[in-house]
């Protein structure tokens, strides 16, 4: 299943990093979304969107993980040449990945 | 126990008006704060006043406090906002202008200065800018403006003065929501724990309805109770910094505890470690709990000692941007638009444009997550094109978006709606200044 299925997710930005939450529906499913969404998963799933490193924050008080994605927009929102500049679709992209 | 109300009245300048004024009237506040300034704003404001120095504040200032003032007067509501952009004392004459043309007598308004450091630049320019890694002075662009994110201190002050209306320049976004309580509690500055927990009311406010709602709707997945008329928040903090957050009854869209997640985490990267100028707020221990209908329990917020430097950003003129659309429809659209940028791409090299970096996007395809096409990948039933570039002078971006128009007479069969855009790009170069090195300084007038 699409992890749209379980989770929700919000981007934020500062600068040229990206910062995409996972909020599980169901707090029970935070260790499923913990096992299977890790920073490498995330990493590959935008390889064309992020040039640099991807941080995994878990936050279990409320079931869900934070990923810092760095270089991630195109050199910030000043400058980058996307039609989303602040990468505030990337949320969505994140709940395509299968799990 | 003694408790305070405050009204998150706006998520961003351009913000919906209306909630905010319902809120004020029906809110029960004792406090509303409008969140109006994004980072690059501020330089933008600031050429503003270089061109006329009685502006540069925010662009819809008079608009807001024409409905907000006299509903805030006669509801006891006192108001903060960074509407004063690149010029809170400009912003006060304007406001005290409106308090008396309303009859508000005994309305105290105060603005806070000191955030704008462009005149003391000259001191920062071996201090290592974040982007680029580099010291200031290798900066290439002119440099337009210069804003220390403030915290507390100065909107603290003018509430001690009394004041009812605090216009700030460049100051932390939460920090519009923490001075209150901690004037109205009495908070120690070094109580961290109590900072962490205002910061992170402050946090959960400063988008609007972002919390309440907004910015949330999935329809069939996460459905949003009528989303045209969205209700801005409320957060009831108590003396030991524990909130709720809430909406006006009968306000469209909805505050569980799932909106307030997303909320939480937004743009807070490490979450034991959010910095602002007040202190490191820390949000790993945060419980969320919904204890009634758009009513939700936050708790367990905490936070380090601050640091000893302010975040200051500088405005500089960077470069320009030119792009170009076209749109292609039907059977084979998605080949005639690679066709189309091909086209593009071979004129740009042939008429040798230069640019620093340029983007070919198929929108329908791949213009939010990059990637290649698919060979195999089957036609939508439109799509459009768009190039941009990035160039260093303003006549080599005209010339890109003018390319992409050139396709209506010379490129592939069916395109439409050709627009094209030219814009100077004005960046943000960061850097940390020792707190004691800015001094923060507030101006008080009452309408008589």
């Amino acid at each position: 299943m699409k992890l749209w299925e379980i989770a929700h997710s919000r981007t934020g930005d500062k600068g040229n990093i990206s910062n995409i939450s996972l909020i599980a529906y169901d707090e029970k499913d935070y260790a499923l979304i913990k096992e299977k969404v890790t920073a490498e998963i995330v990493k590959e799933h935008f390889k064309n969107v992020v040039k640099g490193q991807v941080i995994r924050y878990e936050l279990p008080n409320i079931g869900a993980l934070n990923f810092v994605m760095y270089e991630a927009l195109g050199g910030g929102v000043t400058r980058s040449l996307a039609i989303d500049k602040h990468g505030k679709c990337l949320s969505s992209s994140l709940l395509e990945i299968e799990i | 126990m003694k408790k305070i109300r405050i009204g998150g009245g706006a998520g961003y300048s351009g913000d919906r008006v209306e909630p905010s004024i319902e809120l004020i009237e029906k809110g029960n506040l004792d406090y509303i704060a409008y969140e109006c300034l994004a980072e690059r704003t501020i330089a933008i404001a600031q050429q503003i006043k270089m061109s006329d120095p009685s502006k540069g504040y925010d662009g819809l200032l008079e608009y807001r406090m024409e409905r907000a003032l006299s509903a805030a007067y006669k509801n006891k509501v006192k108001i903060i906002t960074n509407m004063g952009a690149a010029n809170p004392l400009g912003a006060l004459e304007v406001v005290k202008k409106i308090a008396e043309t309303q009859n508000l007598k005994g309305l105290k308004i105060a603005a806070v200065i000191g955030d704008d450091v462009l005149s003391h630049l000259d001191e920062y320019q071996e201090i290592t800018v974040w982007e680029t890694g580099e010291p200031l002075k290798s900066l290439e662009g002119t440099v337009v403006s210069a804003n220390a994110y403030l915290g507390i201190s100065g909107i603290l002050k003018a509430l001690e003065q009394g004041a009812d209306v605090v216009i700030t320049g460049r100051v932390s976004d939460p920090a519009l929501y923490l001075a209150p309580l901690v004037h109205e509690f009495g908070w120690k500055m070094d109580d961290f724990e109590k900072m962490g927990k205002g910061t992170l009311v402050g946090h959960l406010l400063e988008c609007g309805g972002q919390v309440t709602g907004g910015y949330y709707a999935d329809p069939g997945k996460k459905d949003v109770f009528e989303p045209w008329n969205i209700g801005f928040p409320i957060a009831e903090v108590d003396e030991y910094g524990d909130a709720t957050i809430s909406k006006v009854e009968g306000t469209g869209g909805m505050v569980t505890e799932d909106t307030c997640k997303e909320q939480m985490i937004y743009e807070i990267h490490d979450p034991e470690h959010y910095f602002t100028p007040d202190c490191v707020a820390d949000f790993s221990g945060v419980t969320i709990k919904a204890i009634g209908k758009d009513l939700v329990s936050i708790k367990g917020g905490s936070g380090k000692p601050k640091t000893d430097t302010y975040k200051v950003s500088i405005g500089y003129k960077d470069c320009f941007i030119g792009e170009g659309e076209m749109s292609y429809g039907g059977p084979n659209c998605v080949a005639r638009a690679q066709l189309a940028l091909e086209i593009v791409q071979k004129r740009l090299e042939m008429t040798a444009v230069e640019y620093d970096e340029i983007r070919f996007d198929i929108i329908g395809v791949n213009a939010l997550f990059a990637g290649p096409v698919a060979a195999d990948m089957a036609d939508p039933n439109e799509v459009r094109i768009r190039v941009t570039a990035r160039t260093k002078t303003k006549d080599q971006a005209v010339k890109v978006a003018n390319e992409v128009e050139t396709l209506y007479t010379n490129g592939p069969a069916g395109g439409g709606g050709a627009t094209k855009k030219v814009s100077e790009v004005v960046s943000v170069a960061s850097i940390l200044v020792p707190k004691k090195e800015i001094k923060v300084d507030v101006v008080l007038k009452e309408v008589m």
